[in-house]
């Protein structure tokens, strides 16, 4: 019997776990390790951060879903891996610690045939003063849609904003990016114009000054180096439609800007040409940016060995180019394939715990050296697929020998679906459905726009909030292993 | 002045791009042509998963 071990249960852990359960029986065993008691729908925050829907509408209890499928389920987090084992065992093994109540604290090591990881981020609040709380943990300035507690949080302090608006206080929303290096503007994109969607139904939206801030160089950017897509008979730039909206919808923004300090109603911040200032807010939602969670990493004999095994950025190497140098030498095949470990080829990795090669966006900096742009997206439909190919690799591995064919999952070579929820409601919600094809730009395949035009396309309305609404319940209902859950695609 | 040109004068920044009009906005919540675009949407979204699988 061979023993599987997945750190995380978000959607790529998630995916592999259920995948490999089902593909490998009971004859071999999956373990699950997770810090979490609850699966999280993470798309649906959004909802949750503008009170239009309830923390559990978009979470669920892992146990029992994870007990119909057959897999152990450990409450914990990993601590560290050791890949060859130690002096006493040649057998390698990842040390956990409990997060689960009753066994809080407790240590215990487990020993595996494979490991994949798929932690999903830290949420790394710290790299910006007072965007944290110096623990590790969420300020006390700022809010998050990051998880289903924070939105609940979130959700809070929008109501007493309105409240205040109400009785005729005028407020300030401040809505980005909390750092030079952060990913998911996506979510606090849709974040601000699902408040700007609330404040207006609220009656309240004249007292209302919304800004975004963000560090993409352009709008629409959105980490993927922006798109174009075929509109009208002409090939556009998503710039163009994302400044369109933000302009309809009377939403300001600044943009190129490193958050540099959080305080009480006001954030610091240095743009791509280097000149500082300051901005101030009623209520802000920053995202922090992603860091591996700091899994650690020891040889035989004790000796560190994190740097081979992880980034240093805490994201496990996988099978990217990361000599790929100056941006100018950049090429869809430095992206990662099969996302083994190229020192254990018993170790992947899944999701945003990859460490990807370099970023997609076009490099930027400020003259002070500050780099200002947008790590890459690793999230939703991508980190699904990378995840089943993943399990596919592991169980041939398994059931085939050491010698079986890896499953690929290149991100230079998959499209994704994106819907960007603008404002929730039956008939008067809107999102922008879109796709790309591939997420990573393809230059020498595409010259030109690096993408497939003919599969890369975006358009806002209603039908586009209809197929989110619908998505919310569809994975769900798939994360729940429900009855056909096999057929929905990731 | 029309309604859906207001934001125009509010910034140099909107006065740069372009605004939708009445008969577009309209349109994202026409719930007829919005089924329409439901069906087309969901076909263009599914050949790119298919390519993606």
């Amino acid at each position: 019997m061979a023993r599987l071990i997945v750190l995380g249960g978000g959607v790529a852990g998630h995916t592999t776990a259920t995948f490999a359960a089902k593909w490998l029986g009971s004859q071999h065993e999956v373990v699950v390790v997770t810090p979490n008691s609850k699966w999280n729908w993470i798309p649906s925050n959004i909802w949750v951060g503008v009170g239009q829907m309830t923390k559990e509408e978009v979470t669920f209890d892992l146990a029992p879903v994870y007990a119909k499928a057959g897999i152990t389920y450990k409450q914990a987090k990993a601590v560290s891996l050791n890949p060859e084992g130690n002096e006493s065992s040649d057998k390698p093994f990842v040390t956990i610690e409990f997060t689960e109540p009753s066994k809080a604290g407790e240590v215990e090591n487990l020993e595996y045939d494979y490991i994949v990881n798929a932690t999903g981020p830290k949420l790394n609040f710290d790299a910006t003063p007072g965007l944290g709380d110096g623990a590790g943990q969420m300020g006390e300035h700022t809010v998050s849609v990051c998880t289903a507690d924070h939105a609940v949080h979130a959700s809070h302090e929008l109501q007493k904003s309105i409240e205040k608006m109400k009785a005729g206080e005028r407020q300030k929303f401040l809505i980005g990016t909390g750092h030079g290096m952060c990913t998911c503007q996506g979510a606090a994109f849709e974040y601000i114009f699902n408040i700007e969607h609330e404040l207006n139904k609220a009656g309240v939206r004249d007292m209302a000054d919304i800004k975004w801030i963000s560090n993409e160089s352009f709008l629409g950017d959105f980490g993927m180096g922006g798109l174009h897509m075929k509109v009208g008979g002409y090939v556009v730039s998503s710039k163009l439609f994302a400044e369109s909206l933000f302009a309809e919808r009377n939403v300001e923004w600044l943009i190129g800007a490193h958050t540099s300090k959080v305080e009480n109603g006001k954030v610091e911040y240095e743009l791509l040409d280097g000149s500082k200032g300051e901005e101030s807010f009623d209520f802000a939602m920053l995202i922090p940016p992603f860091a591996g969670v700091g899994i650690k990493a020891f040889a035989k004999d004790g000796e560190d060995i994190t740097s081979t095994v992880f980034a240093p950025n805490g994201f496990m190497k996988v099978d990217a180019n990361y000599a790929a140098g100056a941006y100018e030498n950049w090429k869809a095949s430095d992206w990662p394939r099969t996302y083994q470990n190229p020192t254990y080829s018993n170790m992947f990795a899944a999701g945003i715990a990859f460490a990807p090669p370099h970023i997609i966006s076009k490099p930027m900096s400020s003259p002070n050296g500050t780099p200002i742009n947008p790590t890459p997206p690793r999230t939703g439909m991508p980190s699904g697929i990378i995840g089943k190919a993943v399990a596919h690799s592991v169980c041939d591995l398994i059931t085939k020998g050491k010698n079986a064919h890896l499953h690929e999952a290149s991100m230079a070579e998959m499209g994704a679906a994106c819907v960007a929820s603008a404002g929730k409601g039956v008939f008067s919600g809107t999102a922008a459905a879109m796709t790309v094809y591939p997420v990573v730009p393809d230059f020498e395949k595409y010259p030109g726009t690096g993408r497939d035009t003919d599969y890369t396309f975006g358009e806002i309305g209603l039908a586009g909030h209809w197929i989110k609404h619908i998505l919310h319940f569809m994975f769900i209902h798939k994360a729940k292993l429900n009855p056909g859950w096999t057929l929905i695609p990731e | 002045m029309k309604k859906e040109e207001m934001n125009f004068q509010k910034s140099d920044e909107f006065s740069r791009t372009m605004i939708p009009g009445s008969f577009a906005r309209k349109m994202r919540t026409c719930v007829i042509w919005q089924f329409i675009r439901f069906v087309a949407i969901n076909i263009k979204m599914l050949v790119v998963v298919s390519k993606s699988h």
